[in-house]
């Protein structure tokens, strides 16, 4: 039901943006005011969560340890996987923002007879994931040659690694390939996989469906329909340099592509998508396994009632003193 | 074991395949054996805490308060800005499922309920309803659930469903802790009174007399005086425990199991014969009598309440430091929350080994040690002299405790000591242990007879790999440094091994120490012979 409504939804902002761009009236809305908009509504948005998640204060040092404490000089302390230091953490968080490290530990846990509990390797999912994330942020960067001019050398860089199989004209981008493949294998898995299906919201099949739109679109584009790259970069450099203009000649499909990114800007501040500026919060594994020597303190800590030593001797007091235990009052 | 607890054969027959039933249908079936009896108004009422009053979950009426609804919201929100932790875990999840293999209780009962990113969820859709705008507008649609007393009794359910062990905290890409969850879900709880006795009880028991057994100080002494009594016939020496001597250079905590119950009596007996044997400065104390803290799995307010009564004694006695025995939950506290709840503790000195001169900088602020890293301190300046061969009888394995593990990384310690005092050691299969480690299934105060069933289904993976290395090397012992899993793995292993102890890792120390004068010994601290020493069989 999720999976088939969240389609819908996207299917049908593909041809509200279709149709749209059809109409000469309607191309503003499209091609710059929905834009505005959404990157307006993004940055506002994304501020606004991660404040609201500073905000919150860290009562406590909580940090998942998943290696060895600093403990005594002869034991090797596991500097990443338990740091210690500033520094460790440094690169514990790298590492996880980087390359996914906890998804790289994935097992699949399986129950065969006997009982018998077999844990294999399970890294489909992190490659799925790494695979998408870095592709899309590859063709983000691409992007760049559509908003800057004179485009910068690692923008064009970029573009030359990435496409240097030479196949075809214009030149196929494996970031492209990547990105679409990822995306099919992460919308497979959550579908086939039947328990992550149970759990899986509308809003984790639309992300990934906008992302297809959003993909299929820009590809078609490059591939296919061969857009005028001339006038959208008219368009892009019009945005960034508000002063915006609407060429003629770009093509229904252009305004797919930029109405799905508007959307999936808008969407993002609301969605779950905000995992991307929460994982750099995240107090399990941000914080310094150092808690002993060094000490952390609560914002908000209150005094609470306690038993007082008095208090429990006096209680038992009598029975302390037939036994022949050590009083404070005799 | 009760008779209705169904046969392994019959609980490993596990159904993965989720249900018809939409997760978001909050309605749960209280299956005996599945889950925990209420706590008693007398224990509530004794701890200041709300709603006191007799029901049971099987209860169709659980006797909510009137403006019950309001007091969970208002609590949420207050618990949004308290902890940055709550809030973010509640966005930030992208469903992902790497977790949800990861519990014992998923593994154990195909329960998707059990998956960590469900469990989550069952508060999160709350979450999302009455705090953000997406589930404001769209509801259902956005991921949000009305909040209805079905809710409450399927949190009730599942969040006394989890051991907060953080297992599933190691798998996530960002970390999303499902103990925080289950801890925070718990506060929500017990605002209306939705408790379960086996955590309310010990923390009554704590507060008022300083275990969570509810022992007096006169028991307390007596049960060293026996221990002291004990070894004086095993070895021969009679060894002194002072019990709240003023002026001790060291205040010794540990988990009251330790001096009640069984194994974990063997690892008291342990620590007894090594400060002898070192001739350590230390006392215990009646009234610091417990190093468990049940507070952990109540509220962080309740853990502050128990937890200040080691600094209090601390001061009290004028010792310099604190050292603390073997146990999981205790340490998590002491690792991450005692310092900031009850310090600074600026009236100790930085933990410094009196008979190595090792001082522990790593614990120079919080000023309490852990025994593991302090005996093997001492084993390492070759300060101990020990006879492996007097634990040649057993077969050993290491159970992590998940707090220890997860909370703390104390890996290297327990297992450098196990090596210096034993021949035979076997490790268990590598996504079971260290990091990895699977809880027994009954921490978090979920270990009563009630609950006996989901108890052996959360301790499948853990039975599972113990019975790997029985059948791969004969292991008959499987060593842990963890109160609740002395008392709760010796019927995980009889339910799905069979032919394993369970003990602790002072115990083996206290079976290799050779000490100056002992008498020779022909039984290990269990009074069972030693290799080489049984008596000759039948002629």
């Amino acid at each position: 039901m999720n999976v088939l409504l969240s389609l819908v939804t996207v299917l049908l902002l593909v041809a509200l943006a279709f149709l749209g761009g059809r109409v000469a009236d309607l191309r503003t809305l499209f091609g710059v005011v929905i834009p505005y908009a959404a990157i307006a509504t993004f940055l506002v948005g994304v501020a606004y969560r991660v404040i609201r998640w500073a905000l919150s204060p860290v009562p406590f040092r909580i940090p998942t340890t998943c290696g060895q404490q600093k403990s005594l000089p002869w034991i090797k302390a596991g500097w990443l996987e338990a740091p210690s230091s500033k520094l460790g953490v440094f690169f514990r968080m790298a590492l996880e923002v980087l390359l996914f490290r906890s998804l790289f530990r994935n097992t699949k846990a399986e129950l065969r007879g006997g009982p018998r509990l077999v844990y294999g390797e399970n890294k489909w999912l992190w490659l799925g994931a790494l695979a998408f994330h870095w592709s899309f942020l590859i063709i983000f960067l691409r992007h760049l040659r559509f908003f800057m001019e004179p485009v910068p050398a690692f923008v064009n860089i970029l573009g030359a690694v990435d496409g240097f199989l030479q196949i075809g004209a214009p030149g196929l981008y494996l970031t492209d390939v990547f990105v679409i493949a990822a995306l099919c294998y992460l919308l497979y898995r959550r579908l086939q996989n039947a328990q992550v299906r149970y759990f899986s919201l509308f809003t984790d099949y639309f992300a990934l469906f906008l992302l297809l739109g959003l993909t299929i679109s820009g590809v078609l584009m490059r591939y296919f329909t061969r857009i005028d790259t001339v006038s959208v970069k008219q368009l892009a450099l019009g945005l960034v340099t508000f002063s915006p203009v609407v060429p003629a000649n770009v093509g229904a499909l252009f305004f797919v592509h930029i109405f799905l990114l508007s959307v999936l800007l808008a969407y993002f501040p609301f969605s779950k998508l905000m995992h991307m500026g929460g994982v750099f919060l995240s107090p399990t594994r941000n914080m310094a396994n150092n808690n002993r020597s060094k000490r952390h303190v609560n914002p908000w800590s209150y005094p609470v009632k306690v038993h007082t030593y008095e208090e429990w001797e006096e209680e038992f007091h009598d029975k302390m003193k037939a036994a022949g235990l050590p009083l404070e009052k005799e | 074991m009760a008779d209705e607890t169904p046969r392994p054969e019959e609980v490993a027959r596990i159904d993965y395949t989720p249900p018809g039933k939409k997760w978001m249908d909050p309605s749960v079936e209280f299956r005996k054996g599945t889950f925990c009896y209420s706590a008693a108004a007398k224990n509530l009422k004794y701890l200041d805490m709300p709603n006191p009053r007799d029901w049971q979950p099987f209860d169709k009426d659980w006797k909510l308060p009137p403006d019950w609804k309001n007091i969970i919201l208002n609590g949420m929100k207050e618990r949004l800005d308290k902890y940055r932790s709550f809030r973010l875990f509640m966005d930030i999840c992208v469903r992902c499922g790497a977790c949800a293999d990861k519990c014992h209780f998923y593994i154990g009962s195909g329960d998707p309920k059990n998956m960590p990113v469900l469990r989550a969820e069952l508060l999160r859709s709350i979450y999302r309803r009455y705090f953000t705008p997406a589930g404001k507008a769209f509801g259902k649609l956005a991921g949000g659930r009305e909040l209805t007393e079905d809710v409450i009794k399927e949190w009730f359910y599942y969040f006394y469903q989890c051991t907060e062990c953080r297992r599933c905290s190691v798998f996530c890409p960002y970390g999303i802790d499902q103990a925080e969850i289950t801890m925070i879900g718990r506060e929500l709880l017990n605002l209306i009174g939705c408790n379960i006795n086996w955590v309310i009880e010990p923390d009554a028991n704590c507060f008022r007399t300083g275990n969570h057994l509810g022992i007096q100080p006169h028991g307390f002494a007596d049960s060293i005086e026996f221990a002291v009594d004990e070894l004086e016939d095993m070895t021969g020496i009679r060894v002194e425990a002072p019990i709240m001597k003023k002026g001790a250079e060291i205040l010794f905590v540990m988990p009251s199991a330790d001096y009640f119950a069984s194994p974990h009596y063997y690892t008291l007996l342990g620590y007894l014969m090594l400060f002898h044997e070192i001739g350590l400065d230390y006392t215990l104390s009646a009234f610091a009598g417990e190093g468990g803290n049940f507070g952990l799995f109540t509220s962080h307010e309740m853990m502050k309440r128990l937890n200040a009564k080691i600094y209090q004694e601390a001061k009290r006695l004028k010792v310099k430091w604190i050292l603390g025995g073997e146990c999981g939950h205790m340490w998590r506290v002491a690792h991450q929350y005692m310092d900031t709840l009850n310090g600074p503790a600026d009236f100790l000195e930085v933990p410094k080994s009196p008979i190595t001169g090792t001082r522990f900088d790593n614990a120079r602020s919080t000023k309490m040690t852990h025994i593991c890293e302090f005996t093997s301190d001492l084993i390492h300046n070759g300060k101990l002299k020990l006879d492996k061969s007097r634990n040649d009888h057993w077969n050993v394995t290491h159970h992590d405790p998940c707090n220890v593990a997860r909370g703390m990384g104390l890996l290297e310690e327990p297992r450098y000591v196990i090596n210096s005092v034993c021949n035979h050691f076997h490790e268990m299969p590598e996504n079971t242990i260290r990091e990895q480690t699977f809880c027994c299934g009954s921490g978090a105060g979920l270990g009563t007879d009630e609950n006996l069933e989901m108890r052996m289904r959360g301790g499948l993976p853990r039975g599972n790999a113990v019975k790997y290395v029985k059948d791969k090397h004969g292991v008959n012992l499987l060593t842990t440094i963890c109160a609740i899993d002395k008392a709760t793995l010796p019927a995980v292993v009889d339910y799905w091994v069979g032919g394993v102890e369970v003990g602790g890792i002072h115990e083996l120390v206290g079976n290799a120490l050779v000490m100056k004068g002992e008498k020779e010994r022909t039984t290990d601290l269990r009074g069972e012979p030693l290799k080489g020493k049984e008596e000759p069989a039948d002629a």
